[in-house]
């Protein structure tokens, strides 16, 4: 049994799999970011060659830089990422503890309520939000996609929360409780520390969508001054001309900041200071 | 230190009601164990009493004062759970000062009161380390060193022996009874374990299902169990019964007569049967026996006895001993 395991065929055999599928989930983000730095005949004529002294030349990130206001945009991605991360794994990990700790009058279907999201996608609700927006003056602000995402992260952070909370010691929090901690300090605390690998796969999960997202920048907050890097990125695609070297060089600077969050996030993801807390 | 007074506890979970009407007095510096079977609401009890449930009737007091609108860190109690539930992110020593410092104590009677602790139970050594960086043995002192330093009228331990190892076991059961001398505090003990209850209680309340079955010391409930459930649950190897039809017994409906008070006599005696089984256990040797007239018999013999499965042997209960209940499980005057 053991020799099979440790057999070299065996551990060659899943390394091939895994190196294959590393390769095949890298390639598209390797052949951006080779292109990003070739000259606009360099991509066409061999898209696949890494750049030599012919082919090399920054135009595209020259062309992002003088072109439109990228920095303002990576900015607004930015503040809108952020903001709407902290909003979903606050309130999300509230709505959490008060489902997994609390025994109240419709505690599961208040759950079932707060998880119906994940099965509903909010795009369906486009024009309300957007009539809501347009009522409430909040068209072509970064509030009106903070709040937009927030409610789309919620129900997933609820429902991944709340069965870890259920995993909390009952035993740690009573502690706190006879010592005298309030709620809010058991909470934060006790109760948010231990389940951090937990926020940062939600946090990894939100993240993603949210900076990625098209849809909702272009329909709440079109204007130069809220456009997020996804939007800002569009001008460079034409419906005649395309200028691939700016796409390309705005698509690998994108990458970067999530890359970073990504990073962050994944250090928790893999360390948790319960050891020893409890037993 | 402090009294405990339970009138009339009810506590229900949707339908299902898990204690049924408990009235309990524990004087002050008394040692009071609960135990039963699990599920029988014992450590529902214990959280009901820290105020970490609140009871769907009754009262409870400590120190004749009703605590039932008071939050736990108010009523004056200490508990140790069965998982230590120290807090990870903290040290020794933060973690057993965190409820003086909640309750806005001067940082130099925190510190004086910790090291007395800690010095109490030979942790001084593991002030500055984590939990994570202890054993089990240790982790379990500082949960008792926390509730020790909260200085309480009342302690609450919920089973706290049951994580350890059995040699960690009998040394802790000693420290607590030593503590309890020391400190002559009031505790309050869960376990499901009757030899710790045997061993450490003043009092020994045994529950079942939601109810008290008897309160006693020890000895009470060892000589007089007020029925059936009481006279298995206390004692080991349990208690061998049979029923008194079988026997040709009037008046009874179960006869029951501890192992040790059985005699075995290789030519003569009341019941026959022949050895399904020895446990040789050096102090002790425990039968099994199958009897024609009684079943299933356990003998539990001083000393070392050879004997072997499939020898035919007479017991003979003494007579003196042998417990009757009637059809109710009630023992019979």
């Amino acid at each position: 049994m053991s020799k099979a395991r440790t057999s070299p065929w065996r551990s060659a055999a899943a390394h091939a799999v895994l190196i294959a599928y590393t390769a095949v989930a890298l390639f598209p983000v390797l052949v951006i970011i080779i292109n990003s730095f070739k000259t606009r005949q360099g991509i066409f004529r061999s898209p696949l060659s890494l750049p030599n002294a012919e082919t090399f030349s920054l135009i595209g990130y020259e062309t992002v830089l003088a072109q439109g206001d990228f920095f303002l945009y990576f900015q607004n991605s930015m503040i809108v990422t952020v903001v709407s991360l902290f909003c979903v794994l606050l309130f999300g990990a509230m709505a959490a503890f008060a489902l997994a700790e609390y025994r109240f009058r419709g505690n599961s279907l208040m759950g079932l309520y707060l998880a119906l999201g994940i099965m509903i996608p909010i795009r369906l609700g486009t024009v309300a939000i957007l009539q809501l927006m347009v009522a409430s003056g909040l068209v072509n602000t970064l509030t009106a996609l903070i709040l937009v995402y927030t409610a789309q992260g919620l129900p997933l952070a609820v429902f991944i929360l709340s069965e870890f909370m259920r995993q909390v010691s009952d035993d740690l929090k009573n502690a706190g409780r006879i010592d005298g901690l309030s709620e809010y300090r058991i909470f934060f605390r006790l109760v948010l520390p231990l389940v951090r690998p937990a926020m940062a796969t939600v946090a990894v999960f939100t993240m993603i969508p949210i900076w990625n997202d098209l849809w909702f920048p272009l329909i709440l907050a079109p204007a130069e001054e809220t456009k997020t890097i996804t939007l800002g990125a569009q001008v460079f695609i034409g419906q005649f001309v395309t200028n691939w070297n700016a796409v390309l060089a705005a698509l690998s600077l994108a990458i970067l900041p999530v890359l970073i969050l990504y990073l962050i996030f994944s250090r928790q993801l893999i360390r948790g200071i319960t050891a020893g807390a409890v037993k | 230190m402090g009294s405990l007074t339970l009138q009339n506890i009810r506590k229900s979970f949707g339908a299902t009601e898990v204690l049924k009407g408990i009235d309990l007095s524990v004087e002050d510096g008394e040692f009071v164990i609960f135990v039963g079977p699990s599920g029988c609401g014992k450590s529902t009890l214990l959280r009901v009493i820290a105020g970490l449930e609140d009871a769907t009737s009754g009262h409870v007091l400590i120190e004749g004062q009703p605590v039932d609108h008071v939050p736990p860190a108010k009523r004056g109690i200490a508990m140790v759970f069965q998982s230590y539930a120290l807090y990870p992110h903290l040290n020794v020593r933060d973690n057993m000062g965190l409820g003086l410092k909640q309750a806005g104590r001067p940082r130099e009677e925190i510190r004086e009161r910790v090291a007395a602790a800690s010095h109490m139970l030979g942790l001084d050594d593991y002030l500055e380390r984590r939990p994570a960086e202890l054993s089990g043995g240790q982790r379990q002192r500082v949960a008792i060193g926390r509730a020790i330093v909260r200085n309480p009228k009342l302690f609450l331990f919920d089973e706290p022996l049951s994580n350890l190892d059995a040699a960690l076991r009998v040394n802790t059961r000693l420290e607590l009874a030593r503590l309890h001398r020391d400190l002559t505090a009031t505790m309050i003990y869960v376990t499901h374990d009757q030899v710790e209850a045997m061993t450490l209680g003043d009092r020994i309340v045994i529950l079942n299902a939601g109810r008290i079955e008897q309160v006693g010391t020890p000895m009470e409930l060892y000589n007089r169990p007020a029925n059936l459930f009481v006279a298995g649950f206390i004692g080991s190897p349990k208690m061998n019964f049979v029923e008194a039809e079988r026997l040709g017994q009037n008046g009874a409906k179960t006869l029951g007569v501890r192992p040790e008070h059985i005699t075995v006599d290789p030519q003569s005696g009341d019941w026959k049967g022949s050895v399904i089984h020895v446990e040789h256990l050096g102090a002790d040797t425990i039968l099994y026996l199958d009897t024609e007239q009684a079943g299933l018999v356990t003998v539990r013999l001083f000393g070392e006895h050879r004997f072997a499965p499939d020898d035919i042997l007479f017991v003979t209960p003494q007579p003196q001993r042998i417990y009757r209940f009637d059809a109710d499980g009630r023992v019979m005057g």
